[in-house]
């Protein structure tokens, strides 16, 4: 044996019997608090169910289709604030995904120069982190007041159409729909930019070396590519349009009076809920509890299918 | 020798495709500059209207009684820092637990999957459903001592809401660990619990920190499950299981109301809770630069 070499070294030893009750006790911490989501899920499930039962056995399906919103005789039904939600978000999804894909595609073509482009995808990704309230509070001192002018004129030349139908009076769909639109677009935008810049270089290159535009190397090549990733954002986006609450809230109006016109004030579930939940007692909190079983089930049917859609147009290159 | 063709070869500003390009990219450059006002717009009046209001005694005292003029956000500042600190001191643990479990505990079976579902059908549930739920267990049942409304309540809510962030965000930080770390770290002779604790957790340490720190300024700002949770209060925080005040809740509340010093004292708040974010969120973009170098 070399001399230096210390044989105390190379015998054998056990672990000690406490590091593998560490071990086992750490692996059955994490189990435990990794079941603390479906806990919660399960928790959140029961007590929006539980609590709309009374309303669910009393109402029924009418509860979808009518639209009374009487406490005083007990008759509830959520159309208006159902139609009003999925108005509202599809119409903001309309103006936002032109407008977020537009903005991934300059932000990833080298149109302008990288340290520009970086600036830029920071300022709409700050977008995201201010809270919506405060978009709440900016809505209704400023971007409502400088619109009206603008939507009055809209109602005074297209009043025919059931969509411009009413005087702008404040708050109202279509302030409600732009506040939207700002609070959807840097998650279309994010979204979008991943997706974009995941395409292969390879095939840029060689829609390039065919001799297309970039427009045409665009629509032709990069976009289908990058298809998937952008449905999915797009679906994500409308689950969070759907659920958001307080910018919608503060500027929708929360008016029960159904009317086609944008410019009319509306209701949607989640400003529903915000407004009354904290004043109301016996059925109107079951009422208001099955209004947000509806709720959750647009948003998890909305969350599901963009799962699905971007398993199911993922193309292969 | 013949000379080939060489008019395709120069670009014809004047061709149909070319103009179509250029319109296509004033488009893009339009939108874009669409979709980056709105920040700047709304950055600018908070900062000029809130900002403009800043003293110290706007941050040291109680807002005051309708009608009357003066006071601070003082309880609200305070109010909204104790309910994010009980949503972390919760959502944290659960959260880092539960990424840590699917990422080196896992093997893929129907726990795993199951958890990684529940997490995304859990952070796509609506925030004012996060408030729903918990009014729905705690505050209407008087959970916590017969107290009805209780800035627990409130962070309990914001909790629920952070938890899906935090998994994700330490399940993919963990999974980004070079897997050699771990062959080492076993190859002399630590556990389990060793490996995790003193070589992956700490290696993933600084992409974890910046999606809790993105979690917490995202908590901080949230409305809608403290509404009819944590409620508010006129008064100074009084523990946890009473109701307490919130800057975000105090716009909210402050802003419909037809006095002009509580709409003063909601765009100050406003102005105090963006910087707030903000710097929250730089702080994250740091720790995330300090990860990936």
């Amino acid at each position: 044996m070399a001399a230096g070499a210390r044989p105390e070294l190379f015998t054998q030893r056990r672990r000690p019997p406490w590091e593998l009750l560490i071990d086992r006790g750490f692996q059955r911490l994490a189990i435990a608090l990794a079941s603390v989501v479906g806990l919660v899920l399960a928790g959140i499930l029961l007590t929006v169910l539980g609590g709309a039962g009374e309303a669910i056995s009393r109402f029924g399906l009418e509860f979808l289709t009518t639209s009374d919103w009487d406490p005083i005789g007990e008759h509830y039904g959520a159309f208006t604030a159902i139609y009003g939600t999925v108005v509202s978000s599809l119409l903001a999804l309309l103006i936002a995904v032109p407008l977020g894909v537009g903005t991934a595609i300059f932000l990833t073509e080298n149109i302008i120069p990288l340290s520009v482009r970086q600036v830029l995808g920071v300022m709409v990704e700050l977008l995201a982190a201010i809270p919506s309230v405060v978009l709440g509070l900016w809505g209704i001192f400023v971007m409502e007041p400088f619109l009206r002018p603008g939507l009055t004129s809209l109602h005074q030349l297209l009043g025919w159409l059931p969509f411009f139908s009413t005087t702008p009076m404040g708050p109202g769909m279509a302030p409600a729909v732009l506040i939207l639109v700002v609070m959807i677009l840097p998650i279309i935008t994010a979204i979008a930019r991943d997706s974009l810049q995941q395409v292969p270089l390879a095939l840029r290159q060689a829609a390039y070396g065919v001799g297309s535009t970039r427009w045409g190397a665009l629509v032709h090549v990069i976009l289908p590519a990058a298809i998937s990733g952008i449905t999915g954002g797009v679906m994500l986006a409308l689950g969070r349009a759907m659920g958001e609450t307080m910018a919608v809230t503060m500027l929708i109006g929360n008016s029960n009076n159904f009317s086609f016109s944008l410019l009319a004030p509306a209701n949607t579930i989640s400003s529903m809920l915000a407004n009354q939940f904290g004043e109301a007692d016996g059925l109107q909190v079951s009422a208001l509890m099955y209004a947000a079983v509806v709720l959750m089930a647009l948003t998890l049917l909305v969350n599901l299918l963009a799962q699905m859609i971007v398993r199911r147009l993922s193309l292969k290159y | 020798m013949t000379s080939f063709q060489r008019g395709s070869l120069i670009l014809q500003p004047t061709l149909a495709r070319n103009r179509w390009n250029q319109l296509f990219t004033g488009l893009a450059a339009l939108f874009t500059g669409l979709a980056v006002l709105p920040l700047v717009v709304v950055i600018a009046y908070v900062l000029i209207k809130g900002g403009s209001l800043l003293s110290l005694q706007l941050l040291t005292q109680l807002p005051p009684p309708p009608g009357l003029d003066g006071g601070g956000i003082g309880n609200a500042i305070l109010g909204t820092l104790v309910v994010t600190m009980i949503a972390t001191l919760i959502a944290v643990p659960a959260g880092v637990g539960s990424g840590v479990y699917l990422a080196e505990f896992a093997s893929g079976g129907w726990f795993a999957r199951f958890v990684r579902f529940g997490t995304n059908v859990l952070a796509g549930v609506p925030s004012i459903i996060c408030g729903v739920f918990v009014y729905g267990l705690i505050v209407s049942t008087r959970f916590f001592f017969n107290q009805s409304y209780s800035a627990l309540a409130g962070g309990i809510a914001l909790a629920v809401l952070m938890l899906p962030t935090v998994i994700k965000t330490t399940d993919e930080a963990l999974k980004l660990v070079p897997q050699e770390l771990r062959w080492g770290a076993m190859g002399v002779g630590a556990s389990k619990f060793v490996t995790i604790s003193r070589v992956t957790l700490p290696a993933a340490f600084s992409s974890i920190a910046t999606g809790v720190v993105l979690a917490i300024a995202r908590a901080a700002g949230e409305t809608a499950p403290l509404i009819f949770t944590a409620l508010f209060s006129p008064f100074w925080p009084d523990g946890l299981f009473n109701p307490i005040a919130s800057m975000s809740v105090l716009i909210y509340n402050f802003a419909i109301m037809p006095y002009d010093a509580q709409i003063a004292l909601a765009w100050a708040s406003s102005f105090v809770l963006v910087v707030m974010i903000l710097v929250a969120n730089l702080l994250a973009r740091w720790l995330g630069r300090l990860s990936s170098t």
